[in-house]
């Protein structure tokens, strides 16, 4: 079975975001970017198949600052080879990246068939025109589920048993052939931790490979015309002081609403 | 020239979702604003009887097969497509839920027309529409036009008032034949959600916790709060994915929808797929270090302060405090 996970870069939104000079996008300079979270767990969910059905993992990501510790994280974790797309893909929007991906399996002459299995995070933070996975199951003419949160394979390895995740803890188990695009939005397990010598030594040991994919002009019919901060609606009150004053006022309210007794 | 609106009902076991009824007020607005018709389509194995509730639309459509019983989304996207064309629709609204997740990419796909994600605000001015998106998790806000007006637009739960969305007009009922595309998608069961934790839907008090949590070994500090407080932890995904707390205890989007008296929320951020789950609570209490943390925004009273520092003296206090 051939696995490939495609990985996205997100800025990381524990650092306060700023908005560029014009007005429409993001200032990059201070941004500082991180493995958009469903990425990493469609990895995790690519390389426990891998222990489990064999076959291998290639990781394939956009370049992006940060991207080629990313890549080398991802060999120390399991995967068999990591590419990466040179280009500045800033603000690149999902109906693109789809296009780079499917051009990608076209420019290294990947067949894609009943052993491809594709691996993308559910949905990421910046995803205004929708989800990777979606589009590139079009365009490769592959079957397609989203916000997977497990996967079997047949007996034969030639299909797919995928659980999808509704709402309330609810979840439906769906049935579909290979090759097939699934929207991860999380591994069985929680992500596995690499310690930082092996990823070092595997940067020594291993060589990422580039694919140079020319962009696609796609005309997107949406135009941003701003992006801004919300105001947070400033509702709550806040309540200041050493930790035993907040501590105190704490119980006061709760007595107030009846919560514990007075 | 603008042609009508088009809302595609969303359903689960029978029921109709509840931002059926938001897309429903808000698709009903814009219509009146832009002087269009407003149609919605329901698909479904047994759904004519839903049909009914859907009356704030001009017309309803309704397409009953068994094969559609959770329908795959090219099946749904391929239905909308030919309805799109048949009716010459403008615009598309779908839920931005797991249910529908993918229908509207494919629908933007085929019919090579744009597609707006996590729609939170609509507005009509001067007969242009724009869209309000939320990105990065609620830090973020971006207005979006289409060309034309036209294209597809996935509506985020809780962004529109479900009131408006409801009516006792009979709506004109027109029951579709349309061909099914094939689909090798099969939809074998339902998974019920985990049983034998327990029911955080149930708790007066939670106590919440977050990635602000930092570890596993952390779990015991904020379970004595829960406890000293007569309640149950409950927390945000991160925590669950990386199996610090059963999926039972999840709260959100993908979880559960909790209204508890008390919502005690230990370094949660409160990004949006987690605040559809909580956002009813009676009281909202949030210890957050970020003072920017959106979760202050939906909160009654937030203190800034590292979980940390507080938690162990609030713990102390509320144990004096009982036995005073
Ligand atoms: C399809 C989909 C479904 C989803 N479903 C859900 C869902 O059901 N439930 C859910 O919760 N999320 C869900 N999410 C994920 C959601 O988008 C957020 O990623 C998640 O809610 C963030 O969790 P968090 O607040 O714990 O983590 P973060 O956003 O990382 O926030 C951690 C917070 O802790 C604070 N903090 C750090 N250290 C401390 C400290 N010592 N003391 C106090 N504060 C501290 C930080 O300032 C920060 O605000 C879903 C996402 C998608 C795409």
């Amino acid at each position: 079975m051939d696995i490939f996970v495609f990985l996205k870069m997100v800025p990381d939104v524990v650092e306060e975001l700023l908005i560029g000079e014009d007005g429409k996008s993001l200032d990059t300079q201070w941004l500082r970017m991180k493995l958009s979270d469903p990425d990493e767990h469609a990895l995790e969910e690519a390389v426990i198949l891998k222990e489990k059905y064999g076959g291998t993992v290639t990781v394939v990501a956009m370049e992006a600052p940060e991207v080629e510790e990313v890549l080398f994280t991802a060999i120390a974790k399991g995967a068999d080879c990591a590419v990466k797309l040179p280009g500045d893909w800033a603000g690149i929007q999902a109906p693109a990246i789809a296009k780079l991906f499917a051009s990608y399996f076209s420019l290294t002459q990947h067949q894609i068939g009943s052993e491809t299995l594709i691996l993308i995070g559910s949905q990421a933070i910046d995803d205004l025109e929708g989800e990777v996975a979606p589009y590139l199951a079009e365009i490769l003419g592959a079957h397609y589920v989203g916000v997977v949160t497990g996967i079997r394979l047949d007996e034969e390895k030639k299909k797919a048993i995928v659980m999808k995740e509704f709402a309330g803890g609810l979840r439906g188990e769906f049935e579909l052939p290979l090759p097939a695009v699934l929207g991860v939005q999380a591994a069985e397990k929680p992500p596995r931790y690499v310690p930082v010598a092996k990823v070092r030594s595997i940067m020594k040991s291993t060589r990422i490979e580039t694919v140079d994919v020319s962009p696609s002009e796609i005309i997107s019919g949406l135009s941003v015309e701003r992006l801004f901060i919300p105001e947070v609606a400033g509702k709550a009150k806040m309540i200041e002081g050493p930790p035993e004053k907040v501590s105190t006022q704490i119980i006061e309210i709760l007595v107030e609403c009846g919560i514990i007794r007075r | 020239m603008q042609g009508p609106i088009l809302i595609l009902a969303e359903h689960l076991r029978g029921d109709i979702a509840s931002l059926t009824f938001e897309m429903l007020g808000i698709g009903r607005k814009l219509a009146d604003d832009m002087k269009v018709p407003l149609h919605s389509v329901i698909f479904g194995k047994d759904v004519a009887p839903l049909a009914s509730q859907l009356g704030v639309s001009d017309s309803v459509f309704v397409l009953n097969h068994p094969q559609l019983d959770m329908p795959s989304s090219e099946v749904v996207a391929a239905l909308l497509k030919t309805l799109f064309e048949q009716k010459n629709v403008s615009l598309v609204l779908i839920g931005g839920t797991n249910v529908s997740t993918g229908i509207g990419p494919k629908l933007s796909f085929r019919l090579n027309l744009p597609f707006v994600n996590f729609c939170r605000n609509i507005r009509v001015k001067d007969g242009l529409v724009s869209f309000t998106s939320q990105l990065f998790g609620g830090k973020i806000l971006s207005d979006v036009r289409l060309q034309e007006n036209r294209g597809v637009v996935s509506v985020y739960p809780g962004s529109f008032p479900i009131d408006a969305g409801k009516s006792d007009r009979k709506p004109s009922i027109e029951m579709l034949d349309l061909p099914l595309e094939e689909t090798k998608v099969i939809f074998k069961k339902y998974l019920e959600p985990e049983a034998g934790d327990i029911d955080i839907t149930k708790q007066d008090v939670l106590v919440s916790v977050g990635r602000g949590i930092a570890n596993a070994d952390n779990i015991a500090l904020v379970n004595e709060l829960a406890d000293a407080l007569g309640g149950a932890l409950c927390a945000s995904r991160p925590v669950i994915d990386q199996g610090w707390l059963p999926l039972s205890r999840q709260v959100g989007k993908s979880g559960m929808t909790v209204k508890p008296k008390l919502y005690l929320s230990l370094g949660v951020s409160g990004a949006p797929e987690h605040v559809e789950g909580m956002k009813d609570s009676g009281l909202i209490v949030a210890i957050n270090t970020d003072p920017n943390a959106p979760i202050f925004g939906i909160s009654h009273y937030g203190i800034c302060a590292d979980l940390f520092d507080i938690v162990p003296t609030l713990i102390e206090e509320i144990k004096t405090h009982k036995s005073e």
